[in-house]
Formats: C-alpha cells, sequence, structure tokens
C-alpha cells in the first residue's frame, strides 16, 4: 500500500452503481418481458372466451374487456363480460371473472 | 448452404461494425468463404472499417435494383483470401431494401461462401428487420451498460418473433452473447455491471467478451478490422470468439484487471500502456 493510498481512503466511498444498474435492469425486463408475451396471447384469449362464452349466451363481442394488470409483486388477469339485458334476466347484468 | 450470421445489438454505438468487420476477417483467417453485408442504408460504414471505402463502385441497393450484377458489387478484400464485402448505399434510405431482393441475394451467395454475415444497422426498423431475417445465427453485441442491455434483450425478443426461422416454426436462430468494451479495471471499482450480471440477464449462451482497448480506435483510424492486430488482447478476443463459434473450446481471457504498476512506476514511469 503506498502513502497516497492513505489519501484515497478518507474519500468517501462511492455507492456501488454497478449493483442499482443489475437491480433496475431486473425489474424492467421482467416487465418489459411480460408485455412481449402480452402482445401474443390477449387478443387470441378475448376470441377464445368469447366463443365459448357465445356457445351458452347471446353476447357482443365488443362488449367483452381482458386486461392484464401488471403489479409489483402479483398480476391480476381480469376478464369482464358484459351480457346483453334479457327481459326475463335482471337487467344489465355483469359478469366480472378475475383470475 | 452458406450459414447465415446477424450481428445485432438494438442499440447503436456499441460495436455492430467493428465485429462485423473482425468476425468476418476471423472466419476468412480460417479458410471460410465469407461475405460480409452492410445493412447500414444511408449510413454506411463498414466499407471504411475494412478500409475498402474507395473502392466501392456498386452497393447492395443497385444489385436489388437490377442496375448492377452481384459481382460487380462485392470487394473482395486485398489482405485476406476468401473475404468479400457487399457495402450499402450512401444516398438511399432503408425503404429501398426489400425482402424479396435481400433473398435473391443471399441465396446467390450461399452457392459460394461458407459464412453470410450481416452487419445490421441499430433500431428495430426495416434495415434491421431484414438484416436478421434470413439468420441461423444472431451474435447480440452488448455492452455492459444498462440502456445497450435492456435494447439487446428488446432485439432478443424481436429474433424470436420476427425471424423466417421463427415464422416458418423451424429451429430458433441460435443466439451467441459478444460484451464489448468490457472494462475490469470499473468492473472491480463497482462502476460497471460485472460479465455475470450481463449473461444472468440475458440468459443467452455467451461467445466473448471483448476487453475496452485502445486497439479498436487504432484499427479504425487505419481501416484495418482490430483481429488483424494480433498483438491487442481486443484482436486476441476477437479470434478466441471466432474460434469457439468454429466449435473450439476456449477460456474466456481479459476478464480480471492488468497488474497495477508500482508507486516509483506510478511517480516516475510515465503512463502505463
Amino acid at each position: 500500500m503506498s502513502w497516497l493510498d492513505f489519501f484515497r481512503a478518507n474519500r468517501k466511498p462511492e455507492p456501488d452503481s454497478a449493483a442499482q444498474a443489475k437491480e433496475r435492469l431486473q425489474i424492467l425486463l421482467a416487465h418489459e418481458r411480460i408485455g412481449r408475451t402480452r402482445e401474443d396471447f390477449l387478443p387470441r384469449l378475448q376470441q377464445d372466451l368469447v366463443a365459448v362464452v357465445a356457445r351458452y349466451v347471446a353476447i357482443d363481442p365488443a362488449k367483452v374487456n381482458v386486461a392484464l394488470d401488471r403489479g409489483n409483486d402479483i398480476s391480476t388477469l381480469a376478464i369482464e363480460i358484459e351480457l346483453p339485458s334479457v327481459r326475463s334476466a335482471p337487467a344489465g347484468a355483469v359478469e366480472a371473472a378475475r383470475a | 448452404m452458406a450459414q447465415v450470421i446477424v450481428v445485432t445489438s438494438g442499440k447503436g454505438g456499441v460495436g455492430k461494425t467493428t465485429t462485423s468487420a473482425a468476425f468476418a476477417t476471423g472466419l476468412a483467417q480460417a479458410g471460410k468463404k465469407t461475405v460480409v453485408i452492410d445493412f447500414d442504408v444511408g449510413l454506411r460504414n463498414l466499407d471504411l472499417i475494412m478500409g475498402v471505402e474507395r473502392r466501392v463502385v456498386f452497393d447492395i441497393v443497385n444489385v436489388i435494383q437490377g442496375e448492377a450484377r452481384l459481382n460487380q458489387a462485392l470487394i473482395r478484400d486485398k489482405r485476406i483470401e476468401n473475404l468479400s464485402i457487399l457495402p450499402a448505399s450512401q444516398t438511399r434510405d432503408k425503404d429501398a431494401l426489400t425482402k424479396e431482393g435481400v433473398n435473391e441475394i443471399i441465396e446467390e451467395l450461399s452457392k459460394d461462401n461458407d459464412f453470410i454475415l450481416c452487419d445490421s444497422p441499430a433500431g428495430i426498423e426495416k434495415g434491421a428487420l431484414l438484416a436478421l431475417y434470413f439468420a441461423d445465427h444472431a451474435i447480440v453485441v452488448t455492452n455492459p451498460e444498462v440502456s445497450s442491455v435492456r435494447d439487446s434483450d428488446r432485439i432478443l425478443g424481436v429474433l424470436q418473433s420476427k425471424s423466417k426461422r421463427a415464422e416458418e416454426k423451424r429451429d430458433k436462430v441460435k443466439e451467441h452473447l459478444l460484451v464489448t468494451r468490457y472494462d475490469p479495471n470499473r468492473v472491480e471499482r463497482g462502476e460497471m455491471l460485472k460479465l455475470e450480471d450481463v449473461r444472468e440477464i440475458l440468459a443467452i449462451p455467451l461467445l466473448g467478451v471483448i476487453p475496452e482497448n485502445e486497439s479498436v480506435l487504432r484499427a479504425s483510424n487505419t481501416g484495418m478490422p482490430v483481429i488483424l492486430d494480433g498483438e491487442s488482447i481486443a484482436g486476441q478476443a476477437y479470434k478466441d470468439a471466432v474460434s469457439r463459434f468454429l466449435g473450439q473450446e476456449l477460456p474466456h481471457r481479459f476478464l480480471e484487471p492488468e497488474k497495477k504498476p508500482g508507486l516509483l512506476r506510478r511517480l516516475f514511469g510515465g503512463r502505463a500502456a
């Protein structure tokens, strides 16, 4: 160790910025990778859902809403299907399924 | 049939063209017939890095538009046998490239080459998409820096969805990570992402690590691919990467800081090499 190091040691240690870089990247990419697959499967999921539900109830395909909500710890997939008001059924029945 | 290799990264300025020039030269040195194509239409630079800028007569757009034959546009390297360069156009824009046109060129080059290297432009626009479309292998050039790693991850997604292999649901494009501008001293000080971090995040096989080195700028100054500078650590690292690509197993080098000069050397000895 040289005498120069004595002065160096007195300087404030800088925070390890590389560790921050790694952490930020891991969080960001985890989200972006979900986004990538979402583009793929959400429209198809919507189509499939409409097809299945339509076998039992007459629904308007335009009134199906599929949303993926990405949170820090958990992500929720919300599927909202509006059923048409039929006179025999209570008006404005809305069925929401959460998974 | 030639193997098609795309050199890509998403981000600009990370060393795609330096890598394309070095890799193509290295493959040719290893006795493989190699052609390297510049896909950066409008901003060509591979010719300059390969030192053939004064020999460009026709370019890839001329060939696609039928204004020149492929053989007229190909520039044969004077230093290395087996190596030729197909330059990009400097005056047209990227729309002058078409999938059909590129397909024809690659098919014709396939007949008498072992490897076709495609030097991709930055971004994920048409030029970059065409450069990777026909690829069998992708060399993903990444700096140990957040924006470069993010863009590399993005381009890996594009390779998996927009390449010809992905569209035809064949075996996926083989991915190779090449970390460039790696500075072991800064890594040791905690200022730069570690190699292990970059590997862990991108999770693709590592082809090589090119250290940050003065020789790279010197090579581009003189138009000589850095792999021809066998004395330099960057040149040696590229040579190792090419050998690994061709199947040899070699340990990764230049990952640790070089020994620091002693106190007297630091005080009186001038600059370290």
